[in-house]
């Protein structure tokens, strides 16, 4: 998954991203509404971690924004004001969820795995195709009952394609998903990240569409 | 209880009795002046009969009362008819034996035995009589008494009535007052809307005014209270959240130098947060201090020195202290001073890039003095909010944006005045503070 956390406080921005790329994600930091605007023009996120206060603006209207232009990307909002009026007002302007600030950071991320999860229209928290079973939570994946040992970057990967079987995803939306802003991307990474699945979960359960890109085939 | 329904009754009650009691004195008076006035009257016309009937000089009455009469008014007068000789001619039944007669002619009171009389006296020489007729003065006063009593008794017994309307009334009049004090009572601490003064009457609305006048002062002041409360939660859990994230990390991370950096963060957070609590504190206190003007002088070079090592060590910036200085004595409470010094040095050191230099001058005259720093200076919109709680402009500061907010309320407290701008002909900013 790709998380967009816009939070102004670096050591918390800087903890976000650390902590939720221990769950396999790659994760993009902005301190500001303007930046997030920005960033939220220039890629798709499966998530968005929203601080209310922030130096130029309020989460609250940069969320009203995403919602009047059709943005339908989860947004989880992150609160220190105890107020249920901001609670429902940050829920009523279109979050999905919210926490108060100190939060766990597992709780953290088993909320945004819930959200980007619903918005997928699936309620089963794991992935499951033809014996193949992905659980993002715990971050393993088994074949027919039998663990296999994946890298962050194949998880990421098979997680994508995982997430809506039989629909083709193109390498750059796949890419897209995979690297944040800063890191480099080698032009065939993806082709070796299928390579290397297709050794460990099995040959045939990831088809290549010439041209197109990369699916999980469902049995018709 | 100090009630102004019992107040007003009983004014009005003592002014009504007041009122009735002149009114039965004067009742009395005027009674009395024309009951002895019919009384004399009557008094004379029966002399004048009585001695008209009496023959020239030749009446042989009997000197024996008459039968005595039913009811105490009817035996109210008496008649003696006297030979000029002194010799008791005829009276009238409950006329005393003693002479009522006086030597002249007319009106006269005239004690006998242990009673008053008023006596009217005809002398006639011709007929060699003299008639005198007369009636008791108590039995005048018993009559007087009887007439106020009559008009006082109904008057007593119509009092409590009275009271009782008064009483009512009265409660009806401060019914208002009443209204409002429900209102007011009836609400929960948190209702600070103005009470509706709806039909209220011209002498309530003046109390409505200002207690609504007081309530907007109440409700200003608490908001401004929630909105610091508000800030401060904001300012203090962000930092508590990024020190629980961090350590979440740094346990859950495999390799040693992720541990490292984490621990390192929390560190920095840490250090952000003490800093950040001591500003909040120091707010409060200055929010709740009323003045801190006074005669003590302190030397503007040493508190400088202190404020700056106070601040930390600059990282690399060329800090200058202008010689003026050292010399300067500027008034007011010296921790009031430190405040303003210190955190007018640390603002400047926060927006200035090392190597950057950062001033302290006089200004002209002694008035005050001034910081200069090299860094982006301010866009002129953000001038006027860099005093404001919380404010931290677009520049991506990393403080609390608390800084300059106890600059300037520091300097209030002084007596001085906190004026920050763009240096003109270089960048960076210029705060000054000036002694009015």
């Amino acid at each position: 998954m790709r998380i967009l956390v816009v939070e102004d406080d670096p050591v918390l921005s800087d903890g976000l991203k650390v902590g939720l790329e221990l769950s396999g994600w790659t994760i993009d930091r902005v301190g500001g509404c303007a930046d997030a605007d920005a960033a939220l023009a220039a890629a798709a996120f499966d998530a968005v971690v929203l601080d209310l206060m922030l130096p130029d603006g309020s989460g609250l209207d940069l969320l009203a924004t995403m919602r009047r232009r059709g943005d339908a990307t989860p947004v989880l909002l992150l609160t220190a004001l105890d107020e249920t009026v901001d609670r429902v007002r940050g829920l009523d302007r279109g979050a999905d969820d919210y926490l108060g600030k100190p939060f766990d950071l597992d709780e953290l991320a088993a909320r945004l795995r819930a959200i980007a999860r619903r918005r997928t229209g699936r309620a089963a928290p794991r992935l499951e195709v033809a014996g193949l079973v992905v659980d993002p939570a715990a971050l393993t994946v088994t074949v027919d009952g039998e663990a296999v040992a994946l890298s962050r970057r194949e998880f990421a990967v098979l997680a994508v394609l995982m997430e809506r079987p039989g629909v083709i995803r193109s390498r750059g939306e796949i890419e897209d998903r995979l690297y944040g802003w800063q890191e480099e991307i080698e032009s065939n990474a993806v082709e070796v990240h299928v390579h290397n699945l297709r050794a460990k979960v099995g040959r045939t359960l990831i088809e290549t569409v010439r041209g197109l890109g990369y699916r999980i085939r469902v049995a018709e | 209880m100090n009630s102004l329904r019992r107040r007003l009754f009983l004014l009005l009650l003592a002014a009504t009795g007041a009122v009735w009691l002149c009114a039965v004195g004067w009742i009395y008076l005027g009674s009395r002046a024309e009951l002895e006035h019919v009384l004399d009257a009557r008094l004379q016309e029966a002399a004048r009969m009585v001695h008209s009937l009496v023959a020239g000089g030749n009446i042989t009455g009997r000197a024996e009362p008459l039968p005595p009469p039913g009811t105490g008014y009817e035996r109210q007068l008496a008649c003696q008819i006297w030979s000029l000789d002194g010799e008791l001619v005829a009276r009238s039944s409950g006329a005393p034996n003693a002479s009522l007669a006086q030597d002249t002619e007319g009106f006269a009171d005239r004690r006998m035995g242990d009673e008053l009389w008023r006596v009217y006296t005809i002398v006639d020489p011709a007929k060699g009589v003299r008639v005198a007729v007369g009636d008791r003065i108590g039995l005048r006063d018993r009559l007087v008494r009887g007439l106020v009593g009559g008009l006082v008794t109904p008057a007593l017994l119509i009092a409590p009535l009275l009271g009782l309307l008064i009483w009512l009334g009265l409660g009806r009049g401060l019914r208002p007052l009443n209204a409002v004090a429900g209102e007011i009572a009836a609400r929960d601490g948190e209702d600070m809307r103005p009470i509706a003064p709806g039909d209220a009457p011209a002498e309530v609305r003046p109390l409505i005014s200002a207690i609504n006048g007081l309530l907007g002062k109440v409700e200003v002041a608490r908001r401004h209270e929630r909105e610091i409360t508000a800030f401060a939660a904001h300012e203090l859990r962000t930092p508590l959240a990024g020190l629980k994230t961090q350590a979440q990390v740094a346990l859950a991370t495999t390799d040693a130098a992720g541990r490292d950096r984490a621990l390192g963060q929390i560190i920095v957070s840490v250090d952000r947060t003490a800093r950040l609590v001591s500003q909040l504190l120091a707010l409060a206190r200055l929010e709740a201090m009323p003045d801190a003007r006074s005669e003590a002088r302190v030397n503007a070079g040493t508190a400088l020195r202190e404020a700056i090592s106070a601040a930390g060590a600059a990282a690399g910036h060329v800090i200058e202290i202008d010689p003026v200085l050292e010399g300067m004595e500027v008034p007011g409470d010296p921790e009031c001073l430190h405040l303003v010094l210190r955190n007018l040095h640390e603002n400047a050191v926060r927006h200035t890039p090392a190597p950057g230099r950062i001033r302290w001058s006089a200004l002209p005259g002694g008035e005050g003095l001034a910081i200069d720093d090299d860094g982006p200076g301010v866009p002129g919109g953000e001038l006027e909010h860099l005093t404001s709680r919380f404010f931290r402009g677009s520049g991506g500061a990393s403080g609390a944006g608390l800084g300059l907010t106890i600059a300037r309320l520091a300097a209030e407290r002084l007596g001085a005045r906190l004026a920050i701008a763009n240096r003109e002909g270089a960048c960076g900013l210029r705060s000054s503070v000036t002694w009015r």
